[in-house]
């Protein structure tokens, strides 16, 4: 960026990208810039030309992107989580290997492999993608794809509006995967911080990418925790009374309510950022009545519900996967529902022990420590019925309960570590040190990434028609354990020892072997991270054998299990009455569950639409204009936002009806199907006998 | 859940319509979730006036004394909650069927009214501006322009909504889909009233009580 702005072009010039950088001065952070630029045109291309060769843009356009099925929008987003995880966690490792090169001296402070300020952009872009783009995705996929059919409903409440959300995510994301190539990215953390991301000390495009990123993408998110609460509420099949809801869709109900009141707050504190930034406004300046500590406040009323949705869906994949791979009941039903309100309700009360340090009395710095150390007891709740429901079953041990079981033992450590940090005395002293960064990965990782790892491998027959390799499943998740450990565990002691987080140098050789351990387990993490492709890789290749027609591979108790495996568009044939929690269990219990329904009829499903791929596209025109300051730009894809809405509206919209018989003639197949195969028991569901038949006599959930 | 007092008796949907009065009682119910989102940005926003009011945050620029002209806010007050009284002709109409020419008669109406509101609103900002109390100046003022300004920027999107939903009247008739709209709009724009009465009283006379 140089010179004057051009009413065309904005800011934008040539001089944008890395390769000028890398032209100017050739060292490892420009080849390491230049070379991450070179992959996104690479894969960019590499994408194009296979979906062209392949012949896969018209099924992409009109199987994909234009489906207003939650099923699928859940499985893109999915998708979408696991390409920006890619560069997270490479990011994660270049991070790694610079402080491992970066023991300088005072008067020699560049040192390692990329230089500070390219460090700052790392750890910056790292924690943005992985909560905003890889967690959030993960989490809102898995639960678009799994909560409609635990309901016993066939879609969202709004299914364009959950297109909508999808698009504006993606643009979101969109938005920081260009700034690899265009530009900067800010380099004030996930969080930035003003007065130091005002205009006065972070002049440029890079602080932009993120507001626009974040203020994009949370509106997303704020309609979709609006799409399940209302899901939750009015499409529920007849019969399911709340408290016969599976777990799941409990916790989803959490994470739907904390949308709804956490994203507000980002979108404010974000929102006045930018003012401050493009009209001069404020809010946050040192001078002029600004005051930062606000922008604090409200972040962070976003930012603590923000890390109780992270992990409340995993909660309830755990609960699932706890009672049906160990064959039994899950314990404790109504205790989970009770500690998963609480934490939803206690998480709106901590905000403040994120800035212990940062000016409040005593006496306000002990409220929040104690209301902080509360929710650990409805959080070890959990953990005990979870172990209760595992006690004395049948457990196989699959790909999913191994990260439960590495969830059990990580995930206590970062709590209790969590309890030490809660102590505003002992924070003073381990506050912005890679302990607090061992201590949120300690709760992240075996939270969010394990649990919704272990969600994908649970669901993926539903989706897909076949089982994931189990063997390489486990692998996967040994070593996303171990490399947790080798990499995390060094910054506790770290921490201790006084590095302080987002370091680019520091001085003390006696970090030295931390830090090699540390990037020894980035690299098991990343090796963690090619299995897991091995692994889709593999059970795509063998989907012959691993496939699963009859739907219920393990032997599972709620309703999703009931239909064929891949489940069809329209989920259910008939909605089910539903009789009892865990209805589809009970049904097994009285035999005969898979007798078809008394009659069918016409399904109405909504209609493919565009609207979705349009908003998202002039969203992204939008956020990206902003960023440049090609204002001409930004007012045309504004307005085209709105007149996109507006027609829409004038619109009368039939939806898509599929005719009674080619439901019946579907269901009657999978039916049949069902009744010809040979039921297998527990011990047989990992061999090529298991077709999705469980022996329901072996049903004991 | 298909108990009568979760129906919209007031909406007139086909009565014989059931799966007509379920998905409209799914998406005005969606549509309260949404107000509720909002009404935490509204809330945060006045937080964040009552943090800036005070002479740190006033910075020395001109404050509410100078600034506040309570006649033009009266002014505005009557023309928003007069817009709020009209939106019943617009409910009352669709209730009673009265036609879509009534029906439009009053949205047009209320939208006048919402634009009289803005007008003196915009009025009283370029007012300020040219005293010296451009948000620019203090964080007190941004804070004052960015909660009053995103009222006026919600009765504007109402206005749009009204005239949108005049166009849907015109192209696609009173269906029952224009109907839910038109009772979403009806709580969208009470809502506006309610956040101006909380505007009334916190940002303009509370600091000059
Ligand atoms: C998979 C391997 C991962 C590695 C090797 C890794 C490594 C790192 C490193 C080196 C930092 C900078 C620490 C510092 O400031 O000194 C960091 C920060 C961070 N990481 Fe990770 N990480 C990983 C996974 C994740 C995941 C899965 C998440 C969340 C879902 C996550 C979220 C964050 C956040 C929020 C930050 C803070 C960024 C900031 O300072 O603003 N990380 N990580
Ligand atoms: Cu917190």
């Amino acid at each position: 960026m140089s010179g004057q702005s051009s009413p065309t072009f904005g800011n934008l010039d040539w001089e944008v990208t890395p390769y000028t950088d890398l032209l100017e001065h050739v060292n490892s952070s420009t080849i390491i810039g230049a070379g991450a630029a070179s992959v996104l045109v690479l894969g960019a291309f590499a994408g194009i030309a296979l979906l062209t060769y392949m012949r896969w843009w018209k099924p992409l356009f009109r199987d994909w992107l234009t489906s207003a099925d939650a099923k699928k929008i859940g499985i893109m987003y999915i998708a979408l989580a696991l390409v920006m995880m890619a560069r997270g966690i490479i990011e994660g490792l270049v991070m790694r290997a610079h402080q491992a090169t970066a023991l300088g001296a005072l008067d020699k402070a560049e040192t390692g492999l990329v230089a500070p300020d390219h460090f700052a952009q790392l750890f910056s872009t790292h924690g943005t993608i992985m909560i905003f783009f890889v967690a959030m995705p993960l989490l809102i996929g898995l639960i678009n794809f799994v909560l409609p059919q635990q309901l016993g409903a066939r879609d969202m409440a709004f299914p364009v509006l959950n297109q909508v959300s999808l698009g504006l995510t993606a643009a979101g994301a969109g938005l920081v995967m260009v700034s690899l190539l265009i530009g900067d990215f800010g380099t004030g953390g996930w969080t930035m911080y003003p007065p130091y991301t005002g205009l006065d000390y972070s002049p440029g495009e890079g602080v932009d990418y993120w507001l626009w990123a974040i203020l994009i993408s949370g509106v997303g998110s704020t309609l979709t925790g609006m799409n399940f609460a209302v899901t939750i509420f009015k499409s529920r099949a007849p019969g399911m009374h709340l408290m016969r809801m599976p777990l799941f869709c409990w916790t989803s109900l959490c994470v739907a309510i904390m949308l709804i009141y956490a994203m507000p707050a980002l979108t404010v504190s974000s929102a006045m950022l930018a003012l401050d930034r493009y009209a001069g406004f404020h809010f946050f300046t040192n001078a002029s009545g600004g005051n930062m500590m606000n922008y604090a406040n409200i972040f962070w009323m976003f930012g603590h519900p923000e890390v109780y949705i992270l992990i409340l869906p995993a909660f309830g994949v755990f609960s699932e996967i706890s009672s049906t791979y160990s064959g039994k009941r899950l314990y404790g039903y109504t205790s989970l529902v009770i500690a998963s309100m609480s934490i939803a309700v206690v998480s709106f009360m901590v905000w403040l022990h994120h800035f212990f340090t940062m000016g409040q009395s005593a006496g306000v710095n002990i409220a929040f420590g104690i209301a902080t150390m509360i929710i650990g007891i409805p959080t070890g709740v959990k953990i005990y019925d979870w172990m209760a429901t595992m006690w004395r079953g049948r457990v196989r041990i699959t790909a999913p309960v191994v990260y439960l079981v590495g969830f059990f033992l990580l995930f206590v450590i970062g709590g209790l570590s969590g309890i030490i940090l809660a102590n505003p005395s002992i924070d003073y002293q381990v506050h912005n040190t890679t302990f607090l960064v061992a201590h949120f990965h300690n709760v992240i990782i075996p939270g969010v990434l394990y649990g919704m790892l272990a969600g994908v491998h649970y669901w993926f027959p539903k989706a897909f028609g076949f089982r994931l390799d189990e063997s390489w499943g486990r692998r996967t998740a040994l070593l996303f354990v171990g490399g947790f450990i080798f990499t995390f565990m060094p910054l506790y002691v770290l921490g201790l020892m006084g590095l302080p987080r987002r370091s680019p140098t520091f001085q003390d050789p006696d970090f030295l072997p931390w830090m090699y351990i540390a990037s020894f387990g980035a690299v098991l993490m990343l090796a963690a991270l090619f299995c897991l492709l091995w692994t889709f890789w593999k059970s795509y290749r063998h989907r012959m054998s691993l496939s699963v027609p009859g739907g219920d591979p393990w032997n599972g108790s709620s309703l999703e299990w009931s239909t064929p495996a891949p489940v069809p568009e329209w989920t259910f044939a008939s909605i089910p009455k539903v009789q009892a929690r865990g209805d589809w269990g009970e049904t097994k219990r009285a035999g005969d569950p898979w007798r078809a329904p008394d009659s069918y009829a016409d399904i109405e499903m909504p209609a493919n639409t565009a609207h979705g791929l349009i908003i998202a596209g002039m969203a992204f025109a939008l956020g990206f204009a902003m960023v440049w300051h090609i204002w001409w730009l930004a007012a045309l894809s504004f307005f085209a936002i709105t007149a996109a809405l507006i027609w829409r509206g004038m619109r009368v919209i039939e939806p898509r009806i599929i005719p009674a018989r080619q439901v019946e003639e579907e269901d009657r197949r999978f039916r049949e199907y069902v009744a010809g195969a040979t039921p297998i028991t527990r011990a047989d569901e990992e061999s090529e006998r298991n077709r999705g038949v469980p022996d329901c006599s072996e049903f004991a959930g | 859940m298909s108990s009568n007092n979760g129906l919209y008796p007031g909406l007139n949907l086909g009565s014989v319509h059931d799966e007509a009065h379920q998905q409209a009682e799914a998406t005005v119910f969606g549509f309260w979730v949404f107000l509720m989102s909002d009404l935490i940005i509204f809330g945060i926003l006045f937080a964040s006036y009552a943090s800036y009011l005070n002479p740190i945050g006033m910075a020395g620029a001109p404050g509410p004394q100078a600034l506040f002209n309570l006649k033009s806010v009266a002014i505005q007050t009557a023309f928003l909650l007069f817009g709020g009284v009209a939106y019943a002709g617009v409910s009352l109409s669709m209730k009673y069927d009265h036609g879509a020419k009534k029906l439009i008669g009053w949205l047009l109406i209320c939208a006048l009214l919402g634009g009289g509101f803005l007008f003196f609103e915009i009025s009283d900002f370029i007012d300020q501006a040219a005293k010296g109390g451009k948000p620019q100046a203090s964080g007190w003022l941004s804070s004052y322009w960015l909660l009053v300004g995103l009222h006026g920027f919600h009765v504007f999107s109402g206005i749009v909504w009204i005239l949108a939903m005049v166009g849907q009247i015109l192209t696609r008739g009173v269906d029952d889909v224009v109907k839910v709209r038109l009772s979403m709009l009806g709580v969208f724009w009470h809502f506006l009233d309610l956040i101006w009465v909380g505007i009334f009283s916190f940002v303009f006379l509370v600091p000059l009580a």
